[in-house]
């Protein structure tokens, strides 16, 4: 095993841990944690590639999806807030409303 | 034997730093409470920084602390204090956690299978990542200048999208108070 493996299956490891939690745990804001995880995952990846190939292209990705995991959060938080203030409970179960 | 851990220092705090930043992101699936699940989170982001800084990509290291760590994730702990998030009696998993679990399992394998394959071989070595700062501004700002823009777009929106969740929630207080 190289470097460029170890580091892909750590990035695929985190990206798998991410995807698990947001489908096994229940409480909101821990979900939203997950989520940045996976982006964790993927920026790992892309810096691997990018130090690999000796290219911009894999950095340039990497700082867009910094704007995007931020740009996340802060739409992401005030709809929690929303949300809270109408349930009082940041269980999952409680919001099987929206379902539609 | 000094000389030689010296002489793999890198690839030890290479092995270090990822082996803490799998152990954080293993540790957020299981602790309970959301503090301690952040906790952990930064700790993963940290551990993934020293990667990138190992890797050569020091400025990339750096926004990982700056942007994710010193802003996302301080917002995130805020929010956590704000609503008072205390531990709770219900269920800490879904449902669906054996399936989440198996599939957890067959995801690994089937990636582990498609990654096990002979990658191509690194063009440097640890901490060489053949360009630096200045020739990623010239070429974000060059060549990607349009994803630059897009991105300041995007945060525009997000601006906007946020202040008009704010005022929804207002909105929704007043109409609660008044009736």
């Amino acid at each position: 095993m190289d470097r460029t493996q170890l580091l892909i299956g750590v990035a695929v490891a985190l990206f798998s841990l991410g995807l698990v939690g947001v489908i096994v745990r229940r409480h909101v804001l821990v979900m939203l944690m997950c989520m940045e995880l996976m982006l964790n995952g993927v920026n790992l990846s892309l810096v691997t590639f990018a130090q690999q190939t000796a290219t911009t292209v894999g950095a340039v990705l990497v700082f867009l999806i910094f704007v995007v995991a931020t740009v996340e959060i802060a739409l992401a938080i005030p709809i929690v807030l929303l949300l809270v203030r109408t349930k009082r409970t940041l269980d999952l179960g409680a919001y099987s409303d929206l379902k539609g | 034997m000094i000389e030689t851990l010296l002489g793999n220092a890198n690839t030890l705090l290479l092995l270090a730093c990822c082996a803490g930043a799998l152990a954080g992101g293993a540790l957020m699936l299981v602790l309970r409470q959301p503090m301690r699940v952040a906790m952990a989170l930064i700790a993963t982001m940290i551990f993934l920084a020293g990667v990138y800084g190992l890797l050569g990509m020091h400025f990339i290291a750096a926004f990982q602390v700056l942007i994710y760590v010193g802003a996302v994730m301080l917002f995130m702990v805020y929010v956590i204090m704000l609503l008072e998030v205390r531990e709770s009696d219900g269920p800490r998993f879904s449902r669906l956690v054996i399936p989440g679990a198996a599939s957890l399992l067959v995801l690994l394998f089937v990636l582990a299978a498609s990654v096990w394959r002979p990658l191509p071989s690194p063009k440097g070595e640890i901490g060489d990542a053949g360009y630096g700062i200045a020739a990623f501004s010239a070429d974000f700002l060059g060549t990607y200048w349009l994803l630059f823009e897009l991105t300041s777009v995007l945060l525009v929106a997000a601006v906007v999208a946020a202040l008009a969740a704010i005022r929804v929630g207002r909105q929704a207080a007043e109409r609660r108070t008044n009736g």
